[in-house]
């Protein structure tokens, strides 16, 4: 028998389904039911004409696991087809985060001089907060939210990852 | 002329029909009183009033799984929905085609908690293959053909669709047929890839101790699935065993067939399973019944799987050559292949095996005695067996004990003849399934082999066998326990037996003379030949109380978290092999 993998590994796996009612709790109640990670998940129609929709998911699991999922993905009725994003090659890998940080003197322009550094941008603002807007790869985001901690991070508004493949082929 | 004008109610009568559909089973209520009246209007389709909706889904499960087309249900909202709910998660545990209608309330009133009112795609989404909420009759007979489109392909399984009652009485002029309609998104794969397959081949070609472990995936693919496999294992001149789902899929009597395998399967089969070298599985799951612990699951053998559901593969036990296909379209091909390659097994070492299972064989683990005027439950069944086997009988069972006897003591030569609760354990299964069998094979014998607590669970249906004098023969093997229970009681947990006694029995005979129907008791084992032959011969349904030895434990036995070769093979061994504290956690 083949051994067994005990390595997790993560992974981000691109789903797409029929835009139709109960597609995303299908999706939804397979990561629950059958015990799988969700670390982000993301959906939205992609394709109004043809009413397609694309989930975005993280999940993390051993080698066997991930297969399970992409396998139970697949035959979920209106999923068309399930690609593994950071097995099938690279990927561009992008989250949004909406982050408001409130305070006055010192943290506040400290706080305005690091989302500098980071190109996150003001798009909200008054005498004593600021709402960033920031894209990037969720490890920054992570790094940008810890270095606002400190400096008066009230709300943090994440979409969760989204991803495409590098290179000319489609899903 | 003014266009042809449907309700919806028709349009759903309509889309049966042009599916073949002539029997459904199902109960009335508000929200479903428009079909109803359809059903009224019309003569084409029968419809079977059970006495509960978790009835009609086990009847319809009893329906598809003799006939192989696909069963349908028709119940109302609210709890006719949730009534059904059991049944669903049977039928996609063992992979049975089924189409459950339910009533909804008008889509106006869904989320105002209405009366009769449940969010039964939201209930049944995990428990069924796929579902359909219809919102606008527009999509009504679209959804109907895809519905059985989706139920029978691929790894079959049920599909409800909740129909709100102002979908059920609006209007359309428009009607897609069935050719009209294809599916957007779902092919499953049927013919496997061609490299595996010649791997495959070429593997079984080089074994030397292979052994074919078959499963219902072959019953599902269709009777000419277990033609070719049964071919293709007589010419290899291979050991055969299969499934408690998978009985019947190759010839019950055929001296390769070393019975089922798995927790109370047989000793050759299993330690077949054990010391193979090449595992042929075609249509099974390595589940957990089959398999034991894990880690000691035949350690020395490469590994073939075909299933049509990838997910099946690489699940519970890593393979070497996975196969993505339909069972009986993959046989049929290496059985091709073989042929034109000439292949046969190395005929030395196939001897060796053989004379390795006759070994096996010879401790006739499934032996007993039956002495004195006490019917051993074993005895009862074989007997059953005996003397019912000339007339192929569809037998269905419910879970537990006799189950297993069941499973040991009868053979089946042919697919479709048995029908068990095996993945989800139904108890209160076999009642309504033979109802559903019947009425599909009017002239043939069918039997329910029961406990007598299973039979308590859905005891209703006896309503249903009456009002459409359903010859069936419903064979109580009483020992006044729940016998797995208390078996397990016994085994794991010092004996006592909590609450698994079945007290406050009625008396069976009186009950089926109740229903109008005959009742029999048998009580001594010198009694047992006649009486059966009795019931046999008996144009109406019976009860057949068959009192038997209380305390006879299921043996062979692979008890919980152990492996093939740790097999309890009677009273003696489970005496001298304590269960584990890793092995008890286990179910």
């Amino acid at each position: 028998m083949a051994p067994m993998d005990t390595n997790i590994e993560s992974r981000t796996i691109a789903v797409l389904v029929d835009n139709e009612p109960g597609v995303l709790a299908r999706v939804i109640g397979l990561f629950s039911g059958r015990g799988y990670n969700i670390e982000s998940l993301t959906v939205t129609e992609v394709d109004v004409a043809h009413g397609f929709s694309r989930i975005t998911v993280v999940t993390s699991g051993t080698a066997q696991i991930l297969e399970q999922i992409k396998a139970q993905l697949g035959r979920l009725v209106p999923v068309h087809r399930v690609r593994d994003l950071t097995k099938e090659g690279t990927s561009v890998e992008r989250e949004l985060a909406l982050i408001k940080v409130a305070g006055a003197g010192e943290k506040r322009v400290e706080a305005l001089r690091i989302a500098d550094i980071f190109r996150a941008r003001v798009v909200d603002s008054s005498h004593d907060h600021f709402v960033f807007e920031m894209t990037g790869q969720s490890d920054k985001l992570d790094v940008f939210v810890d270095l606002m901690q400190p400096l008066g991070l009230i709300d943090v508004s994440r979409t969760g990852v989204v991803a495409i493949s590098r290179g000319a082929k489609a899903l | 002329m003014a266009t042809e004008q449907f309700t919806g109610a028709e349009i759903v009568i309509k889309a049966l029909k042009d599916q073949g559909v002539d029997t459904v089973f199902g109960y009335p209520g508000g929200a479903v009183l428009p079909i109803y009246d359809a059903i009224f209007k019309q003569n084409d389709i029968k419809h079977v009033l059970v006495r509960q909706e978790g009835g009609a889904v086990h009847a319809a499960e009893g329906y598809a799984r003799s006939t192989g087309k696909v069963g349908v249900v028709l119940v109302t909202s609210g709890p006719g929905a949730t009534n059904a709910v059991t049944g669903l998660t049977d039928a996609l545990l063992d992979s049975i085609p089924l189409i459950c209608l339910t009533g909804q309330v008008p889509t106006h009133l869904i989320g105002n908690d209405a009366f009769q009112e449940a969010d039964t795609t939201g209930i049944t989404r995990p428990c069924t293959k796929h579902n359909y909420l219809v919102r606008d009759i527009e999509t009504l007979s679209r959804t109907m053909h895809e519905a059985f489109y989706v139920a029978q392909n691929g790894r079959p399984g049920p599909v409800v669709i909740d129909l709100p009652k102002d979908v059920q009485q609006g209007k359309i002029d428009t009607y897609l047929a069935p050719e009209e309609v294809k599916h957007r998104s779902y092919r499953p794969q049927v013919n496997g890839e061609a490299d595996h397959i010649n791997e495959a081949v070429e593997l079984i070609a080089n074994a030397k101790r292979p052994v074919f472990y078959v499963g219902g995936g072959v019953i599902n693919s269709g009777s000419s699935a277990s033609t070719v496999l049964t071919e293709l294992v007589r010419l290899t001149g291979a050991p055969c065993t299969t499934t408690l789902m998978g009985l019947g899929a190759y010839p019950g009597t055929d001296k390769q067939f070393l019975g089922m395998l798995g927790m109370h399967g047989t000793y050759e089969a299993n330690l077949a399973m054990y010391n193979c070298d090449v595992m042929i599985n075609v249509g099974a799951r390595f589940d957990d019944r089959i398999t034991g612990v894990i880690d000691e699951f035949s350690p020395d053998s490469k590994k073939i799987h075909i299933d049509i559901d990838a997910s099946s593969i690489n699940k519970n036990v890593m393979v070497d050559i996975p196969i993505v296909g339909d069972a009986g379209r993959v046989v049929e091909e290496i059985l091709r292949i073989w042929k034109e390659k000439k292949h046969s097994l190395d005929a030395k070492s196939l001897k060796a095996w053989w004379s390795r299972i006759d070994e096996w064989r010879a401790k006739d683990c499934l032996g007993y005695v039956q002495d004195g005027p006490i019917i051993k439950p074993q005895h009862a069944i074989k007997r059953l067996y005996e003397l019912t086997k000339d007339r192929k009988p569809y037998i269905t069972t419910e879970v537990g004990q006799h189950q297993m006897w069941a499973a040991q003591y009868f053979h089946f030569d042919e697919p479709k003849k048995w029908m068990t609760s095996g993945g989800l354990g139904t108890m209160g299964y076999g009642l309504p399934a033979a109802v559903g069998a019947q009425l599909a094979h009017r002239e043939d014998l069918v039997i329910d082999i029961s406990g007598e607590a299973s039979f308590m669970m859905n005891m209703q249906e006896l309503g249903t066998i009456a009002q459409y004098k359903l010859p069936v023969k419903i064979f109580i093997v009483n020992n006044q326990w729940m016998g797995m229970v208390r078996q397990w009681q016994q085994l794991l947990h010092g004996n006592r037996h909590s609450e698994s006694y079945s007290d406050a029995l009625p008396d069976f005979v009186k009950l089926a003379e109740s229903f109008g129907l005959k009742g029999m008791r048998c009580q001594k084992a010198e009694d047992l030949d006649q009486m059966l032959q009795e019931m046999i011969d008996s144009p109406e349904p019976v009860i057949f109380d068959c009192q038997v030895a209380k305390e006879e434990n299921c043996y062979p036995m692979i008890p919980s978290g152990a492996a093939h070769y740790e097999m309890l093979l009677g009273p003696e061994d489970s005496a001298a092999k304590p269960i584990s504290e890793e092995g008890m956690v286990l179910v």
